[in-house]
């Protein structure tokens, strides 16, 4: 996937293999992730002639995106029940509290 | 089957008037994980005490219990013996409209819960496939994935193959000892599988998406569910550790604003994670035993009752 998102222009099975050189990967292998990942939807694809062309979808930093608005509580509707997440958003106010019960504390653990 | 029909609507009410009153109770923090049976109690008896009173609305008296009842009003609609020439029509009328009510209703509750069984299952396999793709593992947090983004956040996908993610904006702000009771805090989730916990709140409020005690239900419940992990955190770490961690969480976290529902939330009361903080540092002591019978008895009487009158006759 990392290949994918380091190119631009879409690429070829053989094309992917060969910029994956610091891992002897058969064809095959190759052939078999993509696919996985064109039909998981993290890759597109079209033909060129005999081979398939692969691209990844959307970029490394829109799906980082799309995990942290899920994480930070912000996805839409009932999907925030999905995870379970340490400490949920706050408001100013509380924030406001927060942040001089923390200086208190810090305080007093310092001295 | 009169008897029935207004202790099944007792109960029905009963259970909404004590869940309002329990969602501004004090003593829930004391005692999370009593008080969640207590919410589970309450929802499980709500549903089976309003399909029930629905249901035996229609059911023919002379049968024994709900169940039997509707059984022999069911059978005796299809066989045509049910509209015998002394009994009017409009009784039988009102009789079927309510037995339809309670089918629906019935209905109504399996299908949001199934429904918020795959829209979790969906979103969590969704969410592993991209953090697969996406994040590394760090020395500085065994057994928990990093995504490198600059907020601060922490979270676990719960499920069989559970995954526990911190944001490298977390791994900035926290030290090692906080990030170790944040890992104790999570795991605590992912094993005591809390998520199943919150499931049926999250499907009754798709359920009700007006009402305001089954938001009220899920936000208790997912407060409790909180405290529950850190308490068991607690076990592990010093409170005191979790408790700067939270704080340092909520004063980075401040600059992304509540959406929608959540922001209603926080309108009144006190925060929640204020509410967590003052918890781990002034620990208060548990619930006194008869309370605490109090309230499991209630627990069990809430469930059993409405579903022994499924069977028994009064």
């Amino acid at each position: 996937m990392d290949v994918l998102w380091e190119t631009v222009s879409p690429l070829t099975v053989r094309e992917v293999s060969e910029r994956l050189t610091e891992r002897d990967l058969a064809h095959t292998t190759v052939m078999t992730v993509l696919d996985r990942l064109a039909k998981k939807g993290f890759a597109v694809r079209e033909r060129d002639g005999r081979a398939w062309q692969y691209q990844a979808a959307a970029s490394r930093e829109a799906y980082v995106t799309e995990l942290m608005l899920s994480a930070l509580d912000q996805a839409a509707g009932d999907r925030q029940a999905a995870l379970t997440r340490f400490a949920r958003s706050v408001t100013d106010s509380e924030a406001r509290a927060l942040r001089s019960a923390l200086e208190a504390f810090e305080d007093r653990s310092g001295s | 089957m009169l008897a029935t029909v207004l202790l099944l609507a007792g109960v029905a009410m009963t259970a909404v008037a004590t869940a309002t009153m329990l969602a501004t109770a004090k003593w829930p923090r004391r005692a999370p994980a009593a008080a969640i049976v207590l919410w589970q109690a309450l929802g499980l008896g709500w549903g089976l005490a309003a399909v029930g009173a629905l249901a035996a609305l229609a059911a023919r008296p002379e049968h024994g219990g709900v169940a039997g009842g509707v059984l022999a009003f069911a059978a005796g609609a299809v066989t045509r013996s049910a509209v015998p020439a002394r009994q009017p029509l409009v009784l039988t009328a009102l009789r079927l409209a309510s037995l339809t009510m309670a089918v629906a209703l019935l209905a109504l509750l399996c299908w949001v819960l199934a429904a918020a069984c795959t829209t979790a299952l969906r979103t969590r396999r969704r969410h592993r496939a991209l953090l697969a793709l996406l994040a590394r593992g760090d020395p500085k947090v065994p057994g928990a994935l990093v995504l490198d983004h600059p907020a601060a956040a922490a979270y676990c996908v719960p499920g069989l193959r559970s995954r526990i993610v911190i944001s490298a904006g977390t791994l900035d702000l926290l030290d090692q000892a906080e990030l170790a009771a944040v890992l104790a805090h999570e795991r605590a989730h992912v094993r005591e599988r809390h998520d199943l916990v919150l499931l049926p709140f999250t499907a009754l409020c798709r359920a009700f998406p007006r009402s305001g005690v089954a938001l009220q239900a899920y936000q208790a419940v997912a407060l409790l569910v909180e405290m529950l992990a850190d308490d068991r955190a607690r076990r592990a770490r010093p409170a005191r550790e979790l408790a700067s961690a939270l704080m340092r969480f909520g004063v980075a976290g401040a600059q992304a604003p509540p959406s929608g529902a959540l922001a209603a939330a926080h309108a009144g009361g006190q925060g929640e994670v204020v509410t967590r903080v003052a918890r781990l540092l002034e620990p208060q002591a548990g619930l006194s035993r008869p309370l605490w019978i109090a309230i499991w008895c209630s627990a069990v009487l809430l469930v059993v009752v409405p579903a022994a009158l499924f069977v028994i006759p009064l």
